[in-house]
């Protein structure tokens, strides 16, 4: 059964580009790429408990270094100027990561909220190189010779990253990495009895996590083709936080269908944005209220056939 | 010879003095209780020597290092296991998944490794399991594997703690109130298995405990705490017929051990 659906599901996704519209290539574009934010946000805050309201804030700079990157260095082959991006973006999530280990709950949420906040400030006041305000435009990435200048062939760029990322945090959160994040998230005096460092742990859950949202940032980047610094603001990190909780925390494919729902909720309530927050806020609500653990626990039942 | 030896240990909350001049030494492969009324001190004594309290003064000997300048997980990396009065199971995680974190000293995958899921960190995985799964049926929870912790009953609890403990391969295992909750045949089933570590494995355990039958059946020597301090210490047969500990302890009969 599972295996049944996971191939039916990576056929969906091969076919999807000749079989739907344009404009919906392009928005499963997007689902992939929210889909590696909301993993690896899940990381940091749904498996070490460290909730982040300033994902928005890693995306801009994984998006922001694949650009630049690919505007002032066209030869690297986009893969690299992806991997090259969420590097940076991993270094700045160490870099944040630590002084935040002295950070609990609240504070610590304080602390990427105005993360981000600073990041996009940064981006606006670095005009010289991201043209601040103005905007950036992304030229498009190259590999192997060619220029991915559709949106099929931005698609299954996505795609084939998103798959291997997939694939990377499954194998993660199943072995010993991921079962330390679980066990700080579930008792701290116990993960530390165990042997497991909170530190340690902590930090790499920034680093992976940045990684991951870098990696997202610099597909965006790719995706949209245009960036600019208020595309990044705190509802976007809110919109990350929505995502893992509606989907699941502590659950990959959780992530993965609430980026989903939640990216298509996005585009129907395009027409609306005054009262996206509003909308947002009551998901939320009516989610913790009524299906704790998200849509991976209330689906579990059927995976288990 | 001693594997641990607390030194005149002192440790203040707020103005009451939890801890004031223990000194206590165990011997490698000996079964020591601690025993004593509710807030003499018993579980402070564990959370210091596990590294969650640091001591307002006082020095601890472990095979030879001082304890006191290392961080919790260091400590259990160096062969310190503990459970806790209040059992601390990751409760949402299953049974199996909780001993596998208590082997996370012993396992070596990092963030790329296990990520890329190598060959050697499936073998190591695999490995990990047949372990775990096998302390799992030790201590009678086999059938418990995929359930999840917070679920079991509170004896199993218990039990799961000290298959998580074991997980680590402890030289020195910390067991406060092991049979707490746990009904007599249970709790003998307990008593076998903390004999069977000692003899099988050669641990040495220190245990907290309020029941007297499995404390005076299977413990080398007893030290008695009463208010921070160490009142008496012995064989079983002493203490049990110590005056000082009947006057200031069995006597006061208030339901502490
Ligand atoms: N973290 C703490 N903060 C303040 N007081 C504490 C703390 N831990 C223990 N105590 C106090 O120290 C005393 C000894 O507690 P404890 O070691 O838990 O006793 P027990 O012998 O019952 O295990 C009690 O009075 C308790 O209230
Ligand atoms: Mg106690």
């Amino acid at each position: 059964m599972r295996r049944w659906a996971l191939g039916a599901l990576g056929a969906g996704v091969l076919a999807w580009p000749w079989v739907a519209p344009r404009y919906f290539v392009f928005l499963a574009s997007l689902i992939l790429v929210n889909a590696v934010v909301a993993i690896g946000l899940n990381l940091l805050s749904g498996y070490t408990n460290q909730l982040s309201f300033g994902h928005a804030g890693f995306l801009a700079i994984g998006a922001y270094a694949a650009a630049l990157l690919t505007i002032h260095a066209p030869a690297i082959p986009v893969v690299v100027t992806l991997l090259l991006g969420g590097a940076i973006t991993a270094v700045v999530g160490l870099a944040f990561g630590v002084p935040c280990l002295r950070l609990g709950g609240l504070y610590l949420s304080m602390a990427t909220l105005a993360f981000g906040f600073v990041v996009a400030e940064v981006i606006l006041n670095l005009d010289a190189l991201t043209r601040g305000a103005d905007g950036l435009r992304v030229p498009a990435g190259r590999i192997a010779g060619w220029a991915l200048s559709t949106d099929t062939a931005r698609y299954y760029l996505a795609a084939a990253v998103t798959a291997v990322l997939v694939a990377g945090a499954v194998n993660l959160t199943r072995t010993r990495v991921g079962r330390a994040f679980l066990a700080i998230r579930e008792s701290e005096v116990a993960a530390q009895a165990s042997g497991v460092s909170l530190a340690a742990y902590r930090t790499a859950a920034f680093g992976v996590s940045a990684f991951y949202t870098g990696v997202a940032g610099g597909l965006f980047a790719f995706v949209v083709g245009y960036l600019s610094p208020d595309a990044f603001d705190v509802f976007l990190s809110v919109d990350f936080v929505v995502m893992i909780i509606l989907g699941g925390l502590g659950s990959v494919p959780g992530s993965i269908m609430g980026a989903a729902v939640v990216t298509v909720l996005h585009d129907w309530l395009a027409a609306f944005q005054n009262f996206r927050p509003l909308i947002f806020g009551a998901i939320l609500i009516a989610c913790m209220l009524f299906m704790p653990g998200g849509m991976a626990r209330a689906l579990r039942p059927l995976g288990r056939r | 010879m001693a594997l641990v030896s607390v030194e005149d240990l002192s440790i203040v909350f707020g103005g009451l003095a939890a801890l004031s001049g223990v000194t206590l030494e165990v011997d490698e492969g000996e079964i020591f209780a601690l025993i004593g009324p509710n807030g003499a001190g018993k579980t402070t004594v564990f959370n210091v020597l596990s590294g969650l309290y640091r001591p307002s003064a006082g020095r601890i000997a472990y095979a030879g290092e001082d304890l006191l300048r290392l961080a919790p997980h260091e400590i259990a990396r160096r062969g310190v296991g503990r459970t806790f009065q209040n059992t601390e199971v990751f409760r949402q995680l299953s049974a199996l998944d909780n001993v596998l974190i208590g082997e996370h000293a012993r396992l070596r995958s990092g963030v790329w490794s296990g990520a890329l899921a190598l060959p050697w960190v499936r073998r190591e995985e695999a490995a990990a399991r047949q372990r775990a799964l096998g302390l799992l049926g030790r201590l009678g929870l086999g059938e418990a594997a995929g359930v999840e912790a917070g679920s079991l009953p509170l004896g199993s609890q218990k039990r799961l703690e000290i298959a998580r403990a074991l997980a680590s391969e402890p030289r020195l295992l910390l067991l406060d109130e092991p049979a707490g909750g746990l009904n007599p045949t249970e709790t003998r089933a307990l008593m076998a298995v903390i004999c069977s570590l000692r003899d099988e494995l050669g641990l040495t355990i220190m245990v907290v405990e309020h029941d007297m039958d499995l404390v005076m059946s299977i413990s080398d020597r007893i030290a008695v705490l009463d208010y921070g301090r160490k009142i008496a210490e012995g064989k079983p047969r002493e203490i049990a017929a110590d005056p000082v500990v009947i006057e200031a302890y069995l006597g006061r009969d208030e339901g502490g051990a």
